[in-house]
């Protein structure tokens, strides 16, 4: 727990509704299981109830009442706009860049936000294998912009991915135009401790805003590279109650 | 056209030892008593792909019927991972167990090239990732009208594709709505299909956003209420998602997956329906 001490609010917490505050109203929204769909949901329940959700199962413009456990859970396509096939999600609505806003986890992300899903060791001999790619490497290539949520710990937070599974921005500034990746990558890695944005000029993560209750130093501590402080490094804002309650009454929804 | 048939009846003519078997439903409607029956009759060697493994491919693959995966993504939706797929891509267990790993959107678009009739789909995927390099059936492709650099993924066409339904009529058209997944494309780029289905109807009655399979292009339909728990047959019963948490116990373990199988499903020979 890194929430300051009294504080009526967990880590987690703070960093779920630093997560759904990103969001703007309107954007159309590709959301994966956990995290991200939480953040999402908040969102919708507080300042955004207008956000387009669309989940890789097909659900365009979903609207669940309640938490779904997967991205294909009944409710998702009984109060979407429209159910459209797994090609067609793909190959008409994400590929063409109709994708404002594109959430991901990580098992590793490095500096440059490149994000390994699929191994922990060799690919070939792996210590950990990993679910895999799903959906993210052409959400992380094709939506407007990226988001990541993830705890930030040493073990994640690596100087270098054992296997890119989604790209960032690959070794540096130019790659994702070489690699010809449309989207704009990655603009925010929202963590457990505060939110890290790519350097306009290096496209390095840096620390541009830590949660309450934090030092900079734990976020450098538990971070595998030498991470750099934004010189207007921020605090962010503290969740609000109304914040709060929307965020606990949609977790009572999860059973 | 199709032939109405018992699931066993049904598995025995379509799915042979070293077959490619692709059983498809997106968390929705998925086979899974009809991978229960694969397992039952202890079919080998098979090359099972499928966009996301789930229960039912962790199942196959700790049960031994697998030498080769083709898949997008291999984890126990909202849960964690599939132990038994781990254990076999990790340790060998029960036997080695190839890989042949894309992204959902490759996947998608090798079934669309299967049954379209061409050799190959082009997206923008992959680009920059490591999956490039592991995986021999990505390959870069240059655009003949702009010069534009692509990805190309060669066609599936499996030798059978399996799919659970909401219901079929007694000439065998299958109907099925609710999350969509990439069904109508595997059973069109298929060679052999047999589709399971809650109901056997004597109409098809329209439901909005239905998908129709006409019965000449499905081999075999067999009637398996429950066939698909614990996923779910929107309009017919939910996602079981306390299955899907407890199979996370069940799976880590060898000795408990072992006792399951014996218990579960070669212990419920000819009950029709999804055991879990």
């Amino acid at each position: 727990m890194n929430a300051p001490a009294g504080a009526d609010w967990t880590a987690d917490e703070m960093m779920t509704v630093a997560a759904a505050r990103a969001l703007r109203p309107g954007a159309a929204c590709f959301v994966g299981i956990g995290l991200p769909s939480t953040a999402a949901n908040l969102a919708r329940r507080t300042h955004a109830p207008d956000l387009w959700l669309i989940y890789e199962s097909g659900a365009l413009g979903a609207k669940p009442d309640r938490l779904p456990l997967s991205i294909g859970d009944g409710i998702l396509a009984d109060t979407a706009d429209t159910v459209v096939s797994v090609p067609e999600i793909f190959n008409y609505w994400l590929q063409p860049g109709r994708i404002d806003v594109g959430f991901l986890g990580a098992a590793q992300i490095d500096r440059y936000a490149n994000i390994n899903t699929t191994v922990i060791g060799p690919y070939g001999e792996p210590e950990v294998r990993l679910p895999g790619a799903g959906g993210a490497p052409e959400i992380a290539a094709s939506c407007r912009e990226v988001i990541v949520i993830v705890r930030q710990n040493r073990r994640t937070f690596t100087e270098s991915v054992d296997f890119v599974t989604s790209v960032g921005f690959g070794r540096g500034p130019g790659d994702r135009e070489r690699l010809g990746l449309r989207g704009g990558g990655p603009v925010r890695v929202i963590t457990d401790l505060g939110v890290l944005e790519p350097d306009p000029d290096t496209r390095e993560l840096t620390l541009t805003s830590v949660h309450p209750g934090v030092d900079p130093e734990q976020a450098r501590e538990r971070t595998g590279w030498e991470l750099k402080l934004a010189p207007d490094l921020a605090r962010t804002q503290a969740p609000t109650p109304a914040e709060l309650a929307a965020l606990r009454a949609l977790l009572q929804t999860q059973r | 056209m199709a032939t109405i048939l018992p699931l066993d009846e049904a598995v025995r003519r379509l799915v042979h030892d070293g077959d490619t078997v692709a059983l498809e439903g997106f968390t929705h409607l998925i086979p899974m008593a009809a991978g229960h029956e694969l397992i039952r009759q202890r079919l080998r060697g098979l090359t099972l792909v499928r966009m996301t493994p789930d229960l039912v491919y962790d199942q196959m693959i700790g049960a031994g019927l697998a030498d080769r995966l083709v898949f997008s993504w291999g984890g126990n939706p909202g849960v964690g991972s599939l132990h038994r797929f781990r254990d076999a891509v990790q340790n060998g267990w029960p036997g080695p167990l190839a890989i042949e790993e894309h992204s959902h959107a490759g996947m998608a678009n090798r079934y669309v090239a299967g049954a379209s009739g061409v050799p190959f789909a082009v997206l923008r995927g992959y680009r920059g990732t490591d999956l490039v390099g592991q995986t021999a059936t990505i390959k870069p492709i240059t655009c003949p009208f702009t010069g534009e650099e692509l990805t190309a993924v060669p066609a599936l066409n499996p030798d059978v594709a399996i799919v659970h339904a909401q219901r079929a009529d007694r000439a065998g058209n299958v109907q099925l709505w609710g999350i969509l997944g990439v069904q109508k494309e595997a059973v069109l780029a298929a060679r052999r299909s047999l589709a399971t289905v809650e109901e056997i109807v004597d109409e098809l009655a329209p439901v909005p956003g239905a998908v129709l399979l006409p019965a000449r292009v499905v081999t075999a339909v067999a009637e398996v209420p429950g066939g698909a728990s614990p996923s779910y047959a929107q309009g017919y019963y939910d996602r079981d998602n306390d299955a899907y948490q407890a199979w996370d116990a069940i799976g880590r373990d060898r000795a408990a997956f072992t006792d399951w199988l014996r218990r579960e499903v070669h212990g419920r020979a000819g009950v029709s329906g999804g055991a879990a």
